[in-house]
């Protein structure tokens, strides 16, 4: 049998690991290091469980977050919670303005491996009236050089949804 | 309680010709060599760290290191806590032996990052966000920094700095490339440290140009405000002050230790008020919501916890140096802050005053308060690179060498070494600042 092919660089070795599944790198000290390829693939069952009504109303074009039940908390958080972080209490679900401002942002040159395709995007937190905490999305029809901490935003919703956090989106309000 | 020895290997992209067992044993051999009178028979047992079983693909690698090191049957525990991993290795071993259940504990820490690609390995390392909330948005954590040094630098450069520029988005603008300039000070600052440091990854001379030019990652982190991935070990031996006055005629004492937490969503952080330090009064702050996203609450829960158990009440006179977990340039501005090595709002101006570079090296600069508090004398993860379940044993490393005066003869530079230094700081952070550990360390000698 054939040895695995041999090689110096370690970027040049990577190729061949994905043709024969093997390689052997002769590292610095001279000495033969066999590196194999070695995928690794898995289906999770997600249950979004108890935040489920959360992707279910986006699907149906509504932002839900969630309010404290406690009387004299009260509290609202945009991204929604089955118990309140301040209290303990449990929440309600309460919809949310589908309008708000940028609280903070970012265009992202890059990403995760499963997300590298989509760049660039922008990131953005959004305040809401009324909600004391924030809510993170993806912010589109702008660029880097529109975006600005402040700006008036609006909500858009995925048709048909893909039950991710990704389908709402946020674009400059008109 | 006491650090008496510690062993790190050279942090590199990828160490194809060791596994992490051996990685971890060459580490910890270096430590037993530095006290010959410890022999393994006396180290009551270990606190083994690593953050992410995606990177190793191998659970329970820490029952591997145990063994490989010889270390069974003692008692052992595996240590994660995100980015902070190595940090709380630290503590661990500490509690290990400040509650009497142990004399000697090693906290040995690794993390080969090199199995997989750069990008993927992001995603592993975003798998640490909130996977229905945050990872499905992009899955990068550069991405979250980014947007909390976007807030950081509105808070306290467009709200002072750009104050009387009318168009709001010129004044953020402008804000935000004053902070560019900033950060890459740091960038400049922390690679050309490390150009002494034997153990870096990336060591190198730049210009706060060359930071500015480097590729854009997220706006406005650019590649070299950034640390990168890496594989490598270290090692700390932790032991009870009669064990080491018997090891050692140089030993460092642990003097406080601190941890804090918070939400693991960016989205969730509260808007509050400062807890604050007995050199802060609450007026300064009277118009700050606090931390929001633009500072880390973890950070300033385990300063306070840290400096008041060793007896500090002013931080930047009574430490020598700190070794903080500057895995963004962005997050070492924000941490002076935290820490109080400046109030809140100032860090950007501390940096440029100098105060965390080094007295004697040239950086290219204008920095006259240079030596102040030298901040990442060693590099920082910038430079030295990140092999996150090592990277909080690296600093207490770096830091026990310090203190023992030894920098020379470790890093064969005496460049690095800060005259007399009695007392410092390790600082190990984890998430977008949802868990922090500060640990105090003095001369024992």
């Amino acid at each position: 049998m054939p040895r695995p092919k041999k090689f110096r660089q370690f970027r040049e070795l990577q190729e061949e690991l994905g043709r024969s599944g093997a390689a052997i790198l002769e590292d610095k000290a001279g000495g033969e290091d066999l590196i194999v390829d070695s995928p690794y693939s898995i289906r999770y069952i997600h249950s979004y469980a108890e935040d489920s009504p959360f992707f279910l109303g986006l699907a149906e074009g509504k932002l839900l977050g969630s309010r404290c039940t406690r009387r004299g908390c009260g509290f609202v958080f945009a991204t929604p919670r089955g118990h309140c972080m301040v209290c303990g209490s449990p929440t309600e679900w309460t919809e949310l303005p589908r309008s708000g401002r940028v609280h903070s942002w970012t265009t992202c040159h890059f990403g995760s491996e499963a997300f590298l395709r989509e760049t660039p995007y922008n990131l953005a937190l959004v305040e809401f009236d009324g909600a004391g905490s924030l809510l993170l999305a993806r912010l589109k029809d702008c660029t880097e050089a529109d975006v600005y901490v402040g700006m008036p935003v609006e909500a858009r919703f995925a048709s048909p949804p893909k039950y991710l956090i990704t389908d709402v989106w946020f674009v400059p309000a008109r | 309680m006491f650090l008496v020895s510690g062993g790190v290997t050279k942090f590199a992209k990828a160490h194809p010709e060791m596994d992490f067992r051996l990685m971890v044993k060459r580490a910890c051999d270096q430590a037993l060599a530095e006290v010959p009178n410890l022999t393994a028979d006396r180290i009551d047992g270990t606190r083994i760290s690593y953050f992410s079983d995606h990177f190793t693909r191998q659970l329970k690698a820490a029952s591997m290191v145990q063994d490989y090191l010889g270390m069974n049957p003692k008692g052992s525990v595996r240590i994660e806590w995100g980015g902070a991993t190595g940090g709380e290795c630290f503590q661990a071993a500490y509690e290990a032996v400040a509650s009497g259940r142990m004399d000697v504990c090693l906290a040995a820490g690794f993390e080969t990052m090199s199995r997989v690609a750069t990008w993927k390995g992001n995603e592993f390392i975003a798998l640490a966000s909130d996977t229905n909330y945050d990872f499905p948005l992009g899955g990068f954590y550069t991405g979250y920094y980014a947007l909390m040094v976007v807030r950081h630098m509105y808070e306290y450069l467009r709200r002072s700095k750009f104050a009387n520029v009318k168009d709001e988005r010129e004044a953020q603008r402008r804000a935000i490339a004053e902070g560019q300039r900033v950060m890459s000070w740091v960038s400049v600052k922390n690679h050309r440290n490390a150009l002494h440091n034997p153990y870096a990854q990336y060591p190198k001379r730049l210009t706060v140009d060359d930071v500015l030019r480097s590729e854009m990652i997220s706006y406005p982190l650019t590649r070299e405000q950034i640390c990168t991935m890496s594989d490598g070990a270290a090692t700390a031996i932790l032991c009870t002050e009669p064990v080491a006055r018997e090891l050692t005629d140089r030993p460092v004492r642990v003097t406080g230790v601190g941890t804090g937490t918070d939400t693991m969503r960016l989205a969730d952080r509260p808007f509050g008020r400062v807890p604050l330090y007995p050199h802060e009064r609450a007026a300064d702050y009277a118009k700050l919501d606090y931390p929001g996203v633009h500072s880390f609450r973890a950070g300033r829960a385990a300063g306070l916890e840290a400096y008041r158990m060793a007896g500090l009440t002013d931080p930047i006179h009574q430490l020598d140096f700190i070794e903080l977990h500057d895995a963004y340039a962005s997050s070492e501005i924000q941490t002076y802050e935290d820490l109080g090595l400046c109030k809140y709002g100032e860090g950007y101006d501390f940096t440029l005053s100098g105060a965390p570079f080094l007295k004697h090296l040239e950086y290219g600069l204008p920095v006259p308060e240079a030596g102040k508090i030298p901040v990442n004398p060693s590099g920082g993860l910038i430079a030295c690179g990140h092999p996150v379940g090592a990277t909080g044993l690296m600093q207490a490393v770096f830091a026990l060498w310090q203190l023992q005066g030894s920098v020379a003869k470790h890093f064969g530079d005496p460049t690095l070494q800060i005259a007399n230094a009695k007392r410092g700081a390790i600082h190990s952070h984890a998430g977008t600042g949802s868990a922090v550990t500060v640990s105090i360390l003095e001369r024992g000698f």
